[in-house]
């Protein structure tokens, strides 16, 4: 087992770097000139050249990836002399719009994004198991049909459209909840849940309603197997073979969904953290489309890449731990 | 020594020290192969024209494997198959096709191994369209008369699998494999999906063909009394290799390999007082793991005969008289002439 | 016959399908005495598996209809609160399945499922259960045991799992196991064990044993009694002897003609029931074997295609359902 974890976790290291390159390689082909981007309004071709010189454009793209990979371990200094800026390690580029630099942008940003993430996670996690299992249980049922038929509308629902439409319910016409204004939960805890509690849930039912399906036709795939008989012959009552019997039989395609989706989340629900005013990741990715900051995009775009990457390694642990014969490779 | 494997034109399949190993490698983004599953390991048989030989033994001894190397399905380490005295094991697969007119094969599951989505009637001329053969009088009315041979009705013809049950499916698969009248065909398990009652009549229809077209049948199976009814010749694995082969009478009278003495002693009869009555030899333990036998003869782990040579030395397949060939050191009755 | 341990009455079993009703169980009357073996033989669609998991309770209550009464020790199963009947399960009454990978669960060790077994019934602790796990683990014959029952089921074998498979349902001492097709899923001669392993359990505990199987062979060295199922119905019941040797029904004959025996003449010619099994949806008419059987003709009239035989006395503790035991003419 700790065999299996190193070796994956060696793997994980040559994809993170191979990813590093991919990115950097990606976003160097893009026909924006970035020296003009980060030049400001008042431009003239002196400083967009020196801004060249500053930035290592006018070296080739594999010195330039050299300059950002070496970057994150030992920091870079770009420029020379008094207008010289200081990125210390680990440097992930640096902001010319905002002049930050760019891993202190994505930190700052990080705890909404997760917090957002956790919680709608947790919701949907619970909230779409125990549907599919209920809905397994009654199968051709009245509750089954229900659950089925909700799940496949809430499946097909855009977000930004549901999103929308809950905060012109919720907020404005009936005024439940005050209009969102994110504080951290260390400063203003009750601010924080009324402006979290929105997000979360429309992210929970969109979720949910997949994690219902998956659960429902893994429940009805288990059920069937012949140790949920022997299960039932052994004279287990009902609630426990379905809890540790086929529950757990049925686990292993949820945990890589769980992984993946929650993954995706933490890099930023960019289209839900702009529609609830959000200061999160998607927030800044789509502030630095708008306008346009080339480093911000590459720091974010590894970074929900580095999550995704970890998760696959958790997930793919998760199987060994849950299936023993995963174990024996 | 004369060679017992030696040439005879009589032969439609002749194997020769047949291999086929396949590589173990290990999970992972970079696999390595770290072992050799050896499920042939050095079997030499011939099938007689118009003659049926039965190959028996236990799951994972090489049975299956052998039969579909035979037909090139599955990859030959070492070794060569030759049929109708011709060399196909390094036939490319534009060569193989010709072959399959001569050599085809019927499947144990008579559920898996049709196309759900074709009709009987596309199942069954499939081997017409493939080989670009128009038969005389035409595909259709072949088809029928393939469907009427094998006991199916012909008005069923645009019918689906599904609409079958076992005993017939089983009857679709052969009707499909005698389509270009092969000289060879290899059955493997076809009866032991079916209810007893529908296994008897599959036998009897194979029998019936082989009378009416004098095909050769390789016969694989685990159950020794559907061998001894079917075949003139019976070849027992274990583990990859043949430890017995002798003819049908002289191996069910006189067994002289202790597995195959054991194997049927261990099937009961269907007879309460003769089962009562029989002599029972039960091995203990399981057939060995092909990943890893055990040294010297593989038998020897659960073998009631064995000795210290037994666990060291790998015995070879050796004339006891009459064609019958044990790989044992000290086999159940030794020669009674003595051949050096 | 109150001495019966288990009475099965006018047992009926049928699913609702969007084709029609399948009528699995068609009014089957069977008892066993305590410490018996009974083999049910039959084929695929027989009803002899839906017989077993109707005893054991393991249809699914929503999509089968059930009726009838089974008696166990003179405990209405059909009739008793559903609680009752689940502890029964697993302590009173245990069953083994055919295929004893796929029977038990891949996730847990061996041990840890005996010691579910155990604690379900028992009022133990997880030590005192362990010890019970590996003691029943020994008795199967599993070698090593103290180190087997740390093992999960896909590092045995397939004889070593149906062994944990009979020790995990002999654990809590039932008195009746039912084995549905012990060793179908088994190499031949890991069958011989298996079979051997069963029979030396039942001297030793005197268990009422119902073996479910196709295999003639397995009924012939196990049973003191065989119940030969068709269609849904019993269609012969006797004991071993009666049955194998003077089998009374056409359709046991032509089971016992239409299997090739070790024992038998080299050229043995094999004599088989000619069509399919009936359809459990639109049974035939009148004899569910009729349009089968090939000696009907013996029988006067249309009585085979019309009227339904009762399962009649056909000898000393025999019974067959044939209208030639009644109408035949000798």
């Amino acid at each position: 087992m700790a065999a299996y974890i190193i070796r994956r976790v060696l793997i994980m290291l040559l994809l993170l770097l191979l990813l590093t390159l991919i990115v950097f390689v990606l976003f160097s082909l893009l026909p924006a000139d970035v020296a003009r981007l980060t030049c400001g309004k008042i431009c003239t071709d002196q400083t967009i050249e020196l801004n060249r010189i500053r930035l290592g454009l006018d070296k080739s793209v594999f010195e330039q990836y050299w300059l950002f990979l070496s970057a994150l371990f030992v920091g870079r200094t770009y420029g020379i002399g008094d207008g010289a800026i200081v990125c210390e390690a680990p440097c992930l580029g640096w902001s010319f719009t905002k002049s930050e630099p760019v891993l202190e942008l994505i930190l700052q940003r990080l705890p909404t994004t997760i917090f957002l993430a956790l919680g709608a996670f947790v919701l949907f996690l619970v909230g779409g198991v125990l549907l599919g299992v209920y809905s397994a249980l009654k199968r051709g049922g009245w509750q089954d049909r229900t659950i089925t038929s909700v799940a496949l509308i809430g499946y097909s629902l855009p977000s930004f459209f549901f999103g929308l439409v809950v905060i012109y319910f919720v907020i404005i016409r009936w005024q439940v909840l005050p209009f969102p204004q994110y504080e951290h939960p260390w400063d203003d805890p009750v601010q924080f849940l009324q402006t979290m509690i929105l997000p979360w849930l429309v992210l929970a039912i969109l979720y949910a309603a997949f994690y219902t399906r998956l659960t429902r036709s893994q429940m009805l795939e288990t059920l069937g197997e012949d140790y949920i008989r022997t299960a039932r012959a052994k004279g287990l009552p009902e609630r426990t073979v379905i809890r540790k019997h086929a529950l757990r039989a049925g686990l292993t395609p949820i945990v890589t969904a769980a992984g993946l989706d929650l993954a995706g989340l933490l890099g930023g629900a960019i289209i839900l953290e702009a529609v609830f005013s959000l200061p999160g990741l998607g927030g800044l990715a789509i502030s630095s489309v708008v306008n346009p900051d080339q480093a911000i995009l590459v720091g974010i775009t590894l970074v929900t890449a580095t999550f995704i990457i970890v998760a696959n390694l958790i997930v793919d642990i998760l199987y060994a731990v849950i299936d023993p014969r995963v174990r024996v490779a | 020594m004369s060679d017992p494997t030696a040439t005879s034109s009589q032969d439609i399949v002749e194997v020769d020290d047949l291999r086929v190993h396949f590589p173990v490698r290990s999970r992972g983004l970079f696999p390595r192969v770290i072992g050799q599953v050896k499920a042939v390991d050095g079997v030499s048989l011939r099938i007689p024209s118009g003659q049926t030989l039965g190959l028996v033994g236990e799951s994972g001894c090489g049975k299956s494997t052998t039969g579909r190397a035979i037909l090139r399905l599955a990859p030959i380490t070492s070794g060569s198959v030759r049929l109708e005295g011709r060399d196909v094991t390094e036939l490319t697969r534009q060569q193989l096709r010709p072959l399959r007119r001569e050599a085809q094969m019927i499947f144990q599951d008579p559920f898996t191994s049709l196309n759900p989505r074709q009709t009987v009637g596309t199942i069954i001329a499939a081997p017409f369209r493939i080989q670009g053969v128009e038969p005389p009088g035409g595909v259709a009315s072949a088809v029928r008369e393939l469907m009427d041979r094998v006991g199916l009705n012909p008005e069923h013809v645009n019918r689906y699998p599904n609409e079958f049950s076992g005993g017939q499916r089983q009857r679709i698969g052969i009707a499909r494999a005698i389509a270009l009248r092969p000289r060879l065909i290899i059955c493997d398990e076809p009866v032991s999906a079916l209810d007893v009652s529908i296994q008897a009549q599959i036998l009897n229809l194979l029998a019936g063909l082989q009378d009416e077209f004098g095909m050769s049948y390789l016969f694989i199976a685990h159950d020794l009394a559907v061998v001894r009814h079917v075949a003139q010749r019976v070849a027992v694995m274990y583990l990859g290799r043949i430890v017995e082969s002798a003819s049908r009478d002289e191996l069910f009278s006189a067994p002289l390999h202790p597995y195959t003495f054991a194997l049927m002693s261990a099937i009961p009869v269907p007879d309460p007082v003769a089962q009562a009555a029989r002599e029972r030899i039960v091995l203990s333990g399981d057939p060995p793991s092909p990943l890893d036998p055990p040294p010297g003869c593989a038998f020897h782990t659960r073998c009631f005969k064995a000795q210290d040579r037994c666990r060291s030395d790998a015995p070879a397949l050796r004339e006891m008289g009459d064609g019958h060939q044990v790989a044992c050191h000290f086999p159940m009755a030794e020669p009674a002439t003595d051949p050096h | 016959m109150s001495h019966d341990f288990l009475q099965i009455n006018d047992l009926r079993v049928s699913f609702p399908t969007d084709d029609g009703v399948v009528r699995a169980v068609s009014g089957l009357t069977l008892s066993v005495g305590r410490g018996e073996t009974l083999a049910i033989v039959g084929e695929s669609g027989s009803g002899k598996s839906v017989t077993a998991q109707a005893i054991m309770g393991l249809l699914n209550p929503l999509a089968t209809e059930i009726d009838g009464r089974i008696l166990l020790d003179g405990v209405d199963l059909l009739a008793c609160d559903p609680e009752h009947r689940r502890s029964m399960r697993g302590s009173a009454m245990a069953m083994i399945f055919q295929d004893p990978l796929s029977s038990l669960h891949p996730f847990y060790r061996v041990g840890d499922q005996l010691i579910e077994a155990v604690r379900i019934h028992q009022d133990v602790t997880k030590k005192e259960a362990r010890t019970q796990a590996i003691d029943g683990l020994r008795r199967v014959g599993i070698p090593d045991p103290e180190r087997r029952v740390d093992d999960y089921p896909h590092q045995l074998s397939g004889g070593m799992r149906q062994r944990v498979m009979i020790a995990m349902a002999l654990i809590n001492g039932p008195q009746l196991l039912i084995a549905d097709e012990p060793t179908t899923a088994l190499d031949v001669t890991v069958q011989a064990q298996i079979t051997d392993l069963m029979m030396d359990l039942q001297q030793q505990t005197g268990t009422t044993m119902i073996v479910i199987t196709h295999d003639l062979g397995v009924v012939a060295e196990m049973a003191d009694h065989v119940c030969v199922m068709y269609g849904g119905r019993v269609v012969e019941y006797g004991t071993t002897d009666a049955v194998y040797y003077r089998p009374s029904m056409p359709y046991t004959r032509g089971l016992l003609a239409s299997v090739p025996r070790l024992d038998g003449a080299y050229d043995e010619h094999l004599d088989p029931i000619p069509g399919n099994p009936p359809s459990l949806i639109r049974p035939p008419s009148g004899c569910v074997f009729h349009p089968r059987c090939r000696e009907r003709e013996a029988v006067p009239g249309d009585l085979c295609s019309t009227v339904e035989p009762d399962l009649v006395t056909a000898g000393p503790d025999h019974r067959a359902r044939c209208h030639l035991l009644t109408e035949g003419t000798p």
